[in-house]
């Protein structure tokens, strides 16, 4: 088998971005759609951490700290949305949001 | 390389194999030790050919057989999968955790020198801080799991206790991180060697007589750190005086109370092994790891001049025994603890966490930095 | 700087842990029960950090596994133990296939455009010390140090508007 290279690392990060990609698309639970963006942010990470391997600069790890932070705040903000959306509606389907008005 | 791989695994099966039979004993010793302090008997009554030595057939013999021949039943309406999952995920990080405590310095073996650690990583204590907060994930699963109104109740207390402590704790060791200046706790354990007289600077010479000859362990530079760690780790193995969410008298065995058999038996298992991962960092961070005072690598050497030089052989004994004296001790003032104390309430426990707890962590962070850049 | 390959990773490691990674991420987005999604995601976010590690990134490692597969998703659990979900998705079998067939493509495009450098195939080794916490704490306190200051504000404004949004109304 061929040594392990930044290639196959950018693979599985394509792969498993895509993943996440249909989750978005093709689900119809708000909770399951923010977990799929977690798995895009999550592949993107690895890229990070494979250049930064790859270049000897710090600099992918310290992006990748502060994607962390990000995604932390972000998955915060976003499940306290989902729980006041969900007390109007009692769904967690995005297809019954699609009207502006109540 | 193939020796090398060997070395790890022999030190890794020795590890396991010494805290899997202390979690068990830890067992014994809490039910015969809470019948003494309560002063009745305990359970003495399985015997083999009239033996019943003082309880240990029963709790060593007797319980795990008959955990382990029970039904073993899930729930209707129950998550099948993750019934069964939620106690592997409990016992799993209270058994990892052991990887990076190191239990001795060095043993030498001819020209190899052993590090008696098993796994020597650079992030040290951080890697354990990880292995706890997967912990939550036994209690959340295992509440969730059992389709039952009080077991949600007592994971959801749990899982709140345990994160709400993890903070706690972590933030309490900052201060033994920057005394000692690394992460690595085979490091902090060798910085527990030298005395506190090495460490004084030149203005506080007046202390020198006083605690100049004290070794400088992390109890004696960071006394609140102690006491701050030795709250949250108790609470973060939930036990009394922190064990609401299992409150036998008020939750019905709380998260666990749908599990039976063997799978109860890894929850108590996992339990016991906190217990014995706790009483391990708080020796390892505080009390010297490993270290006997005065005792350097090839022997004594007393602060009032006096030497015994020892084969390093001896030395290396009798650090690995030290070790497992102060683990013993620190698991036993735990399993006392529990029978002395009633429960708190659970907004004691969350009053207590964020509102004391937290402040004084941070205020320990910072006393502690004024305190190492005034010396300098 | 030597073309060398990770020292120690054999490819039979790296081929475990990309199907491992590949599997959870399948489940993540296909499992009908939201419980089990996250905690397949749980694990997908436990084997990327074991990827992390294979890659000299051990601080950034033990972060992942401490705060996201630790305590986000923690947050996930609770919020989906909150909400209840009692009925499974339906399975529409048509549109997860037009969705696959998509998301496949999407990984052929983005395998093209990877491939199409070549400069970049051989891994070089940095040295010890690379990845441990003294150098991303040098990095983040030296010339990353306005956008750290900046993260933990972003954390403080995260915090208040959870709270103010999941409060109950009156």
């Amino acid at each position: 088998m061929a040594a392990i290279s930044l290639h196959h690392y950018l693979v599985l990060s394509a792969i498993v971005f895509s993943i996440g990609v249909i989750g978005v698309l093709i689900r119809r639970n708000l909770i399951v759609n923010l977990m799929s963006i977690e798995l895009m942010l999550n592949a993107v990470n690895l890229t990070f951490i494979a250049f930064s391997h790859t270049l000897d600069s710090m600099a992918g790890q310290v992006m990748v700290f502060f994607v962390m932070a990000v995604a932390a705040a972000e998955a915060v903000i976003g499940l306290a949305i989902i729980i006041a959306v969900f007390r109007h509606r009692q769904s967690l389907d995005p297809q019954e949001m699609q009207l502006l008005k109540w | 390389m193939m020796v090398d791989l060997a070395i790890v695994a022999a030190k890794a099966f020795l590890v396991l194999f010494m805290v899997l039979n202390l979690a068990g004993v830890l067992g014994w010793i809490e039910r015969k030790g809470s019948a003494l302090i309560q002063d009745r008997i305990g359970a003495n009554r399985a015997s083999i050919f009239g033996f019943a030595g003082m309880g240990l057939v029963n709790t060593l013999i007797a319980d795990p057989i008959k955990f382990l021949t029970k039904e073993d039943f899930v729930p209707p309406q129950g998550d099948r999968f993750l019934h069964t999952l939620a106690p592997c995920m409990a016992l799993f990080p209270a058994l990892v955790t052991f990887a990076v405590i190191p239990f001795g310095d060095v043993l030498i073996l001819g020209d190899r020198v052993v590090n008696l650690q098993v796994a020597n990583l650079n992030i040290g204590i951080l890697y354990i801080f990880a292995m706890a907060s997967l912990g939550v994930y036994g209690i959340v699963i295992g509440a969730w799991a059992s389709n039952n109104k009080f077991s949600l109740l007592g994971g959801v207390r749990g899982s709140a206790q345990m994160i709400s402590y993890e903070i706690a704790m972590g933030l309490s060791v900052i201060g033994i991180l920057m005394v000692y200046g690394t992460l690595e706790l085979q490091e902090i354990a060798r910085g527990q060697g030298a005395l506190i007289g090495d460490h004084l600077a030149e203005s506080l010479w007046f202390l020198k007589p006083l605690v100049g000859w004290l070794p400088a362990w992390g109890v004696f530079l960071q006394p609140l750190a102690f006491l701050l760690f030795f709250v949250a780790a108790v609470a973060e193995t939930k036990r009394v005086p922190f064990d609401l969410p299992e409150g036998e008298s008020e939750l019905v065995a709380g998260y666990h109370v749908e599990y039976s058999g063997g799978k109860f038996l890894m929850f108590f298992a996992g339990e016991f092994a906190e217990i014995v991962t706790a009483a391990a960092l708080m020796t390892t961070l505080f009390f010297g790891g490993w270290q006997i005072p005065y005792l350097m690598r090839d022997g004594f050497y007393f602060p009032w001049g006096g030497t015994w030089l020892l084969a390093p052989l001896a030395v290396t004994l009798l650090q690995v025994g030290a070790f497992t004296l102060k683990v013993l001790f620190f698991c036993w003032l735990q399993i006392l603890l529990r029978w002395s104390v009633p429960r708190f309430r659970y907004d004691q426990v969350m009053r207590l966490g964020w509102k004391m707890l937290l402040p004084l962590a941070f205020l320990n962070v910072m006393v502690t930095a004024i305190v190492i850049i005034a010396l300098q | 700087m030597s073309n060398l390959q990770i020292m120690s990773l054999s490819p039979l490691i790296f081929y475990l842990l990309a199907a491992l990674l590949v599997l959870a991420a399948l489940m993540v987005v296909f499992q009908r029960n939201v419980v089990h999604s996250a905690m397949a995601l749980v694990a997908a976010l436990f084997l990327t950090a074991i990827l992390f590690f294979t890659l000299h990134a051990p601080m950034v490692g033990v972060l992942q596994v401490l705060v996201y597969a630790g305590a986000i998703m923690v947050l996930f659990l609770f919020v989906i133990m909150f909400l209840n979900p009692s009925a499974l998705e339906e399975r529409r079998t048509v549109w997860w296939g037009c969705g696959a067939v998509a998301a496949m493509l999407l990984a052929a495009a983005l395998i093209a455009v990877t491939s199409a450098g070549n400069a970049l195939e051989n891994f070089m080794i940095a040295g010890e010390p690379f990845g441990s916490p003294e150098m991303l704490a040098q990095s983040l306190f030296t010339d990353f140090v306005l956008p750290f200051e900046i993260a933990s504000v972003l954390l403080l404004v995260a915090i208040v508007g959870a709270v103010v949004l999941a409060k109950r109304e009156g």
